[in-house]
């Protein structure tokens, strides 16, 4: 066991560049934390992030938070860890990331030494494990194929708490990990330190979300967790908030499929023995949680690829008679769009988001009729190329603006546009191609690239 | 006389689980609250399916988590995230159907 008798985390904020009150950072850097560690990306926000290599998260908040936590890490000698560096975690993500830290740093003549942890996996060593049957598609998702590979533009891996301790191991101040698993950057430093690391990882589960697991909660501000030998104690650094069993143990839930069992790469964490009890003063003990490791390791691989491009036009309608046929005008405008397009397939690609009536729920909508006085129609063009998408939400929203309906008495046009021009192109759209899980055993796919900076310039790279 | 679900529960959401999957979370008041619907399965299979118009196929599980006093119903998502068609990235306006339950 550790020679410390207590190992406690700063987590400044539920994403990095969500923001956190400069007074909880303070407070929690005044408990003289052993680590800084952050999660600072999602698949949440859709594929697109990820195919395209762009992050989510404003370049101006990144930089406004990491420049407190590599501050106070450097002038403290307090490790700062950061994981999916970028919001999707690909080579281009991390990079991005890195490129901050290095204009952080030569605007604050800062000294560290930085390990730098891409996620990416050849798309070749994919197709290999593909054809070996080493790789096995994740719950509800599609079958691999090698051609899904291939149109992948950005392929990672959620990697675990190994290459984060190689990296502090060779005493990097500052960790920028590509595509992470959430908890491996809390729980990397004290397992190393000889923590438990079922209390460790699901400690790291919770402190990923910052406040958000705290009462009231919130996404932007700070939350510290301390790990003892036989439990974890988690708090909130503001006073208008406090940790209670409930907020924790609910907290659990979020974004899980089962809160008894979360799988992570090579094992899984077992909360089936777990027991929170509340320490008073917005505390709460946390202790029970197992890490299970699994037979063989296996890692979850992340790609999204291209499907075509897109194009929307926003309106709205307040005619009561449009609006109480609005199912049968749309069949209708489908039909004589289907009618003119030369290649009919092309119209499978019309999408119209009638907000107001289901445009939230789709069909799955148990409300069928809208008690609504005013609609809004977002119509949507998905096509394999821009020019084509373009035609189609043009000819889309031109049909239905004029479109002679059953019992119209409004002649004019059926539209109401808030903008000119009333289309917009949106570039290109992508689907999550992976999500599949691979059988990596001993191998060692994820290296770590140590860089030196002194007084804020790079001197060194190995 | 049936009282609405808003009465026993104080958390009723919807998120994905993973760009794949569903998930809905019911946190109830108190513990006597989770116990009630837990002993008469109030919330089980053939009801989600009705409920959220899906086949009972669909639904992964449902898990009763006492140390939140809350109920775990996990589908598969209507489509992966970001799917064409889409309507909810995140998932997390899917809840609605279940603030129609009664007890």
């Amino acid at each position: 066991m550790s020679n410390q008798k207590e190992f406690r985390v700063l987590s400044p904020t539920a994403i990095l560049g969500y923001g956190f009150p400069e007074s909880s950072f303070k407070k929690g850097i005044e408990r003289k934390p052993h680590l800084i560690a952050v999660d600072a990306g999602s698949t949440d926000p859709g594929p697109f992030y990820l195919g395209a290599g762009k992050p989510f998260t404003d370049r101006a908040f990144v930089k406004r938070d990491l420049r407190y936590m590599i501050k106070a890490g450097v002038a403290k000698n307090i490790p700062v860890v950061v994981g999916t560096a970028g919001g999707s975690g690909a080579s281009v993500h991390l990079e991005w990331c890195r490129q901050i830290v290095l204009e952080i740093a030569q605007e604050e003549k800062l000294s560290f030494k930085m390990g730098v942890i891409p996620a990416d996996v050849e798309k070749q060593r994919v197709k290999q494990a593909l054809a070996e049957g080493k790789i096995s598609p994740l719950a509800c998702v599609h079958e691999l194929t090698e051609s899904m590979v291939d149109e992948t533009t950005y392929l990672v891996a959620q990697i675990g708490t190994e290459p984060v301790a190689d990296a502090l191991e060779a005493g990097c101040q500052v960790v920028l990990a590509g595509r992470c698993y959430d908890p491996a950057v809390f729980a990397a430093l004290p397992i190393m330190k000889g923590y438990d690391p079922g209390l460790a990882l699901h400690m790291g589960k919770i402190l990923e979300c910052a406040a958000i697991a705290a009462t009231p909660g919130s996404g932007a501000d700070c939350a510290l967790g301390t790990l003892t030998e036989d439990s974890f104690i988690l708090e909130a650094l503001s006073p208008k908030r406090k940790f209670t069993c409930e907020s924790a143990a609910a907290h659990t839930l979020y974004e899980k499929s089962d809160p008894y069992h979360l799988p992570g790469p090579g094992g899984m964490i077992d909360l089936e023995k777990c027991s929170f009890s509340d320490l008073g003063d917005g505390r709460v003990e946390v202790k029970g949680s197992r890490f299970v490791a699994d037979e063989t390791y296996r890692i979850k691989l992340e790609g999204a690829r291209p499907i075509g491009f897109r194009s929307i036009s926003i309106a709205g309608t307040r005619d009561p008679i449009m609006i109480a046929n609005i199912d049968t005008i749309i069949d209708e405008v489908r039909q004589q769009l289907g009618e003119m397009a030369q290649e009919n397939d092309q119209a499978q690609g019309l999408f119209f988001h009638v907000y107001g009536k289901n445009g939230v729920m789709g069909p799955l909508e148990p409300q069928k009729e809208t008690g609504s006085h005013e609609l809004c129609i977002i119509i949507e063009a998905l096509c394999p190329t821009q020019a084509q998408a373009d035609t189609l939400c043009s000819v889309a929203r031109s049909t239905l603006l004029h479109y002679g309906y059953e019992g119209r008495i409004s002649t004019a046009g059926n539209l109401a546009f808030p903008f000119s021009p009333s289309d917009i192109g949106m570039g290109k759209v992508y689907e999550f191609s992976l999500y599949h899980l691979l059988e990596t055993g001993d191998e060692k796919l994820f290296q770590v690239r140590v860089e030196e900076l002194v007084n804020g310039e790079l001197v060194k790279e190995s | 006389m049936k009282k609405s679900i808003l009465e026993a529960a104080k958390v009723i959401r919807s998120k994905n689980a993973g760009p794949f999957e569903l998930t809905f979370d019911i946190i109830f008041k108190n513990a006597e609250y989770f116990e009630l619907f837990k002993s008469r399965q109030i919330i089980n299979e053939e009801k989600m399916a009705e409920l959220l118009q899906i086949k009972r196929e669909d639904i992964i599980g449902i898990v009763w988590f006492a140390p939140a006093n809350a109920v775990k119903i996990t589908i598969k998502r209507p489509m992966p995230s970001g799917a064409p068609g889409e309507t909810d990235i995140y998932g997390a306006q899917q809840h609605a159907p279940l603030l129609k339950i009664e007890f």
